[in-house]
């Protein structure tokens, strides 16, 4: 049954109609609130794309996703799966934070590959832990990442309230970042070239450092002998192991890639756009990484549109909660519409596609 | 040093805050032991407490409010099954969308509703559990500590948490005793044999989603009827996550699921009653409190406390040889 559909119809059609499946039930809930269902797309589409100020804000959340997604599809190259984004991202932002205020930075183009460093290493560190005992012990990784999501949220919000914390400051967040550490804007970057885009809308740097990062992960997936070994073990283990790679190697530098994808995403959020540390800066980010890497079929092209798509998604429905009685919460709806849709119920859409594919081959034969 | 009077309150509110725990993790159980994993405990309990909080509201009467949690409930537990069960597809990921789906759900439906930011009207009288009192218990209250602990600790608390706690000796029964509970086992080891045996594993499965289902509404309606006066947004709090650790924790077993909820129960009674706990002098932060269930689970799974070996057959989907 494996070469029955085309490739494209793998790669594009299906996504593509689970996709639809999902926006339908997505407007059969607006209109069951009683909102105007192509009303809210056209709301969404100027609140997300209508202006450069949209723009920005819709690519800032990409980032986020870009991050959070690549880090998931790693993982499942290998067939693992890290549900702990949220919880590497956390920790990702400690690490920001830490070098951040660790020095009186004189310019960003010192404090920025400071707080990559940081930021990659924090949240590597933070999948480092349930990678060893996957590799090491065979506990499950998804459960050890959920705990390590409540663990980072436990920590971090201990050095925030008892460490981080500046004196006499009820609010649980740290001081604001010193000058010297603000990353430039898409603004302050597309005027060095004559481009006018919005000042107020806080994409930043960090979306450049997300593209990179897509070229990076497709080299080191498909190009590299650590990602030939990544996707053998993911296909097949005995075969691996057969083969000569060594699972516990894959296993460890996998995850240690997939947590340091995560932590990154904290210099867009804690340094580009809050500028300090607070509480739940995630928000859910973490999570919105599995819904992109299972659109986007684990390739970092598929996972950059898929990105791009959730940021028109999220963006978008701020401003439905904005202007219209449909509250932020819809988005989370739809995410999982997408999950369900693209992840757990692909057979559905797959099983007569096939079908269909095979009866057309037989005709033509 | 604790008197008498404070380790009964604490033990109290353990019993309180153990039970959702308890009808979770055996929900869990009864999933997980027939090869269906279930990360979405939280979704559905969080769908339940909002259309029990809801019907309750609307109708004033908590047992309609309980059917209509249940109900919720299942309904999440059948899409998990359509995903996990008839079409194959992945049980983490379809858990992870069910999560998802009612945690934005809820709020949508809550907002539309009743518009008071996502949440529901208090709850009042008949609309919520109330709690009952034991035969006798005023009566041997004078005694000298049994009393106490019986009208304080063992009397007094809503139906559902007695409920909850003798849903373990029956789990046990049907899961040891019962031929059932026998096929249920069986299709989470090895679903091949029950085939071979004429079984249909699709039908198994399925009814133990469906009892998950029960039991995790059931959990869900306690936490808007009882426990609280009224549903809040994601007032679940990560209380599937705690039941899936227990769960593991108990390593898949009914009477072992209730010592370790009663012990996260604990944790999270003490965490709420002592913000500021000092062992030998050195302070502990309430922090740890709140993440010792999942440092606890993370030790388990290591395998220094004795291994947690999974049901064999879980997560995978059966396929029928032809």
């Amino acid at each position: 049954m494996r070469d029955v559909m085309p490739r494209w119809a793998d790669v594009v059609l299906i996504p593509l109609i689970s996709l639809v499946l999902a926006f339908l039930l997505s407007a059969v809930v607006i209109v069951a609130i009683g909102e105007d269902p192509l009303a809210a797309v056209r709301m969404m589409v100027t609140g997300a794309l209508g202006s450069t100020y949209a723009w920005g804000y819709t690519l800032y959340y990409a980032t986020n996703f870009i991050f959070t997604g690549l880090a998931v599809a790693v993982a499942f190259h290998a067939r693992l799966f890290n549900i702990g984004g949220e919880g590497q991202a956390t920790l990702g932002g400690l690490g920001v934070a830490l070098v951040c205020l660790a020095l009186p930075w004189p310019h960003w183009v010192l404090a920025l590959p400071a707080a990559v460093l940081a930021a990659a290493l924090f949240g590597a560190a933070w999948a480092a832990i349930p990678a060893w005992l996957q590799a090491k012990r065979g506990s499950h990784i998804v459960i050890t990442t959920i705990m390590f999501n409540f663990i980072g949220a436990a920590v971090l919000n201990y050095m925030l309230v008892n460490v981080m914390r500046p004196q006499g400051s009820m609010d649980p967040a740290t001081e604001r970042f010193p000058p010297g550490t603000h990353l430039p804007t898409l603004h302050d970057l597309l005027a060095l070239v004559g481009i006018p885009f919005s000042k107020a809308a806080p994409a930043n740097i960090a979306f450049l450092i997300a593209l990179a990062a897509c070229l990076l992960v497709w080299l080191l997936i498909w190009r590299t002998r650590l990602g030939y070994e990544i996707r053998a073990y993911g296909h097949s283990e005995p075969a691996a192991i057969y083969a000569g790679i060594r699972p516990v190697r894959v296993v460890m530098l996998t995850m240690l890639v997939s947590g340091a994808l995560a932590g990154l995403m904290a210099v867009n959020t804690v340094m580009g756009e809050a500028e300090r540390l607070v509480l739940n800066s995630v928000e859910g980010a973490g999570f919105i990484g599995i819904a992109v890497a299972l659109m986007g079929r684990s390739h970092p092209f598929g996972v950059l549109l898929a990105a791009i798509l959730f940021g028109f998604l999220y963006q978008g429905g701020a401003e439905l909660a904005l202007w219209t009685d449909i509250p932020r919460e819809l988005i989370v709806v739809i995410q999982a519409l997408v999950i369900l849709f693209t992840g757990a119920l692909d057979n559905m859409v797959r099983m007569p596609l096939e079908r269909l594919f095979l009866a057309l081959r037989k005709r033509r034969t | 040093m604790m008197d008498f009077a404070t380790i009964l309150q604490v033990l109290d509110s353990t019993v309180r805050l153990a039970a959702p725990l308890l009808l979770a993790c055996l929900a869990g159980l009864f999933s997980e032991r027939a090869g269906i994993f279930d990360i979405g405990l939280e979704g559905k309990m969080l769908m339940a407490a909002f259309f029990s909080a809801a019907t309750a509201a609307v109708t004033g009467s908590v047992w309609l409010g309980l059917a209509a949690g249940i109900a919720a409930s299942m309904v999440l537990a059948g899409v998990h099954g359509l995903a996990s069960i008839t079409f194959r597809g992945n049980q983490l990921i379809s858990g992870v969308a069910i999560n998802f789906l009612a945690a934005g759900l809820t709020v949508v439906i809550a907002q539309d509703w009743f518009a008071q930011g996502g949440r529901t009207p208090s709850l009042l009288g008949g609309a919520r559990f109330e709690a009952i009192t034991l035969p006798l218990a005023d009566t041997v209250r004078p005694v000298p500590i049994l009393g106490p602990i019986y009208h304080d600790l063992i009397s007094g608390h809503t139906i559902p948490v007695y409920f909850a706690f003798s849903m373990v000796p029956l789990t046990w029964w049907l899961l040891y005793r019962t031929r059932f509970g026998l096929r249920l086992r069986a299709v989470g080891e090895s679903p091949e044999a029950l085939d071979t045996a004429g079984v249909s594993v699709v039908a198994t499965r399925y009814a133990a989603v469906a009892i998950c289902g029960v039991l995790c509404g059931i959990a869900g309606a306690y936490l808007a009827t009882a426990l609280q006066a009224g549903f809040t947004k994601d007032m679940t709090a990560g209380r599937g996550y705690i039941a899936l650790a227990a769960l593991i924790f108990a390593k898949w077993r009914s009477w072992h699921a209730l010592w370790a909820t009663l012990l996260f129960g604990l944790l999270q009674a003490i965490a709420l009653r002592y913000q500021n706990l000092q062992i030998g002098g050195v302070p502990l932060p309430v922090q740890l409190m709140d993440a010792l269930p999942y440092i606890l689970t993370v030790v388990i799974l290591a395998g220094f406390v004795g291994r947690a070996i999974p049901p064999r057959a879980g997560g995978e989907p059966y396929v029928k040889e032809r």
